[in-house]
């Protein structure tokens, strides 16, 4: 059966869609029909991928506008008759066809401040217990995919890139503020320099990760409750001041 | 040539999804104006709010819309006896504009949790305010957006609203139990459950609330510390948590049967339905 395709052609200056038809076949993903277009039409299309199986988050783009992961979409979730646009991601500068620059994320992971660790117990050991460390292996779960850099508003629409950090970096902010061994501070950053405020919780980046994480509920709604805790809440303040907590 | 770069669609509404996303945020929109403008009516009214059979003593059926009474009127139909007002009738200096119902006093209160609930900020953020509409949706345009960060920064007070809630589910339990009873006498009546599930419901939305699951233990960045032992505060968090990850259908479902319960009330307070009940076996 042939199936019919819209494929975004260009560079950062100018580009068109062009259809392409191929033949599929059952249990065919996405990434397997643009594979096909490449040998068949198109030997010169760029796309980005990598292991085609979900876990190394070379392959976002965008299907039938919205953000997915070409590899984990199968052709059968569409109609028969439908013809299936694929275009790069849209909150970033494109390079080539679906390929998209994504460096600006990898520049904001080196201004988030690292692990830092306290002291040995007397015995000389770190320890923690599995319980402590439940809610961070979630987020360790990112396969850094920016499925959710692409569909934020802030960054998508608004392209608020100075003030705002990103879904994926306040997950990695909170795996590092959650951390059981961890004795930094980085609430102020979360609020000044990431931009915890920006976000207005509307969810789209849990929607769309492909790994299921709950970034909103599990990630940045509880920043925003820190920050909560360390700027709005007098009755925290009160706390911190009687009890001399930090 | 010369499509916008990446054949992505500009401006407000722009999109190239071909699904019904449009559905969700439409329909939870009209929802919430339907359960708005229900409220609205309903305090404006000031009547057929209790319903005791004509009975006094303790006990009756009190709609979790006035409830707490603070000031009441008794001369009006369908009005609680005087004695159950916290401060008895309404005051002679109560201004002649606002209208002289006990609802008016009381409604700020849950309005306020509720439209500073993370979830009901994602669904009204979405009808609403339309940014975005939906994911991968051109929102509205905003040459400055701000966020949360300039004037919605007051969506940090949901952890006090969340007080006044703990109160109203404190008071409606009372109702509950009230509700139980008539003229003294314990019986039970269809009202009676239903003004019984009500706090049941409002409970599971509150104890879910993303504000009490950090306050509980979310801020606690090890639950074992320093003796390996697990503490209470990671069981009750663990609670909290289970309950809020289904945050947005106990808002819903509570936010519904507490219409429900107040339109209960006034059509039985009215006459209008029979409350099949043991006391008048």
């Amino acid at each position: 059966m042939d199936r019919k395709f819209k494929v975004w052609r260009g560079n950062k200056k100018s580009g068109e869609f062009i259809s392409y038809s191929v033949a599929v076949e059952q249990g065919m993903v996405v990434l397997d029909a643009v594979h096909r277009i490449q040998t068949e039409h198109a030997s010169d299309l760029a796309v980005r991928w990598n292991c085609k199986a979900g876990k190394c988050g070379s392959c976002s783009v965008e299907i039938n506008g919205k953000p997915k992961l070409a590899c984990m979409t199968r052709l059968n979730d569409y109609r028969e008759d439908e013809e299936i646009t694929i275009q790069p991601i849209k909150a970033f500068p494109i390079i080539k066809d679906l390929v998209a620059d994504f460096s600006w994320n990898y520049e904001q992971n080196k201004r988030i401040q690292p692990l830092k660790i306290r002291a040995r117990d007397k015995d000389g050991n770190h320890r923690m217990f599995q319980r402590d460390v439940e809610r961070i292996q979630e987020f360790r779960k990112c396969i850094e995919c920016f499925l959710c850099q692409d569909v934020c508003h802030v960054l998508r629409d608004h392209n608020k890139k100075d003030k705002f950090i990103g879904p994926r970096f306040m997950i990695r902010l909170a795996s590092l503020e959650m951390h059981p061994l961890d004795e930094a501070d980085r609430i102020p950053a979360i609020k000044e320099e990431f931009g915890a405020g920006m976000c207005n919780i509307t969810r789209c980046c849990t929607d769309v990760c492909p790994e299921h994480i709950q970034i909103t509920d599990n990630g940045i709604i509880p920043l925003k409750e820190r920050v909560v805790d360390k700027y709005y809440d007098p009755v925290m303040w009160l706390y911190r001041k009687i009890f001399k907590r930090n | 040539m010369n499509q916008p770069t990446g054949g992505h669609k500009q401006g407000f509404l722009s999109t190239n999804r071909e699904d019904r996303w449009w559905i969700e945020p439409t329909l939870t929109g009209l929802g919430f104006i339907a359960f708005v403008v229900y409220t609205t009516w309903s305090m404006l009214q000031g009547e057929y709010y209790w319903w005791s059979a004509g009975q006094e003593g303790f006990g009756g059926y009190l709609s979790p819309f006035y409830s707490p009474l603070i000031f009441i009127n008794p001369t009006v139909a369908g009005a609680a006896p005087a004695a159950h007002a916290w401060l008895g009738s309404f005051p002679g200096w109560w201004p002649s504009l606002i209208p002289m119902t006990p609802a008016i006093l009381i409604l700020a209160g849950p309005l306020s949790f509720r439209l500073t609930c993370y979830y009901y900020r994602k669904f009204y953020y979405r009808s609403f305010f339309l940014s975005p509409p939906g994911c991968a949706v051109g929102g509205v345009t905003q040459k400055n957006y701000s966020g949360e960060t300039v004037l919605l920064v007051i969506q940090n007070i949901h952890r006090y609203t969340l007080y006044i809630a703990f109160g109203i589910i404190a008071v409606l339990s009372y109702d509950a139990v009230l509700s139980f009873f008539r003229d003294g006498k314990l019986g039970i009546g269809v009202g009676s459950i239903i003004l019984l599930i009500n706090p049941i419901l409002l409970a599971g939305y509150t104890f879910g609330c993303h504000a009490l699951r950090h306050l509980s233990g979310g801020r606690m960045d090890c639950f074992s510390c320093p003796n390996g032992k697990e503490k209470f505060k990671h069981k009750l968090w663990k609670g909290i948590s289970s309950l809020n990850d289904r945050h947005m259908f106990w808002a819903w479902i509570s936010m519904i049967w507490v219409a429900f319960a107040d339109i209960y009330v006034r059509m039985v307070a009215m006459g209008n339905w029979t409350d099949f009940n043991t006391w008048s076996l």
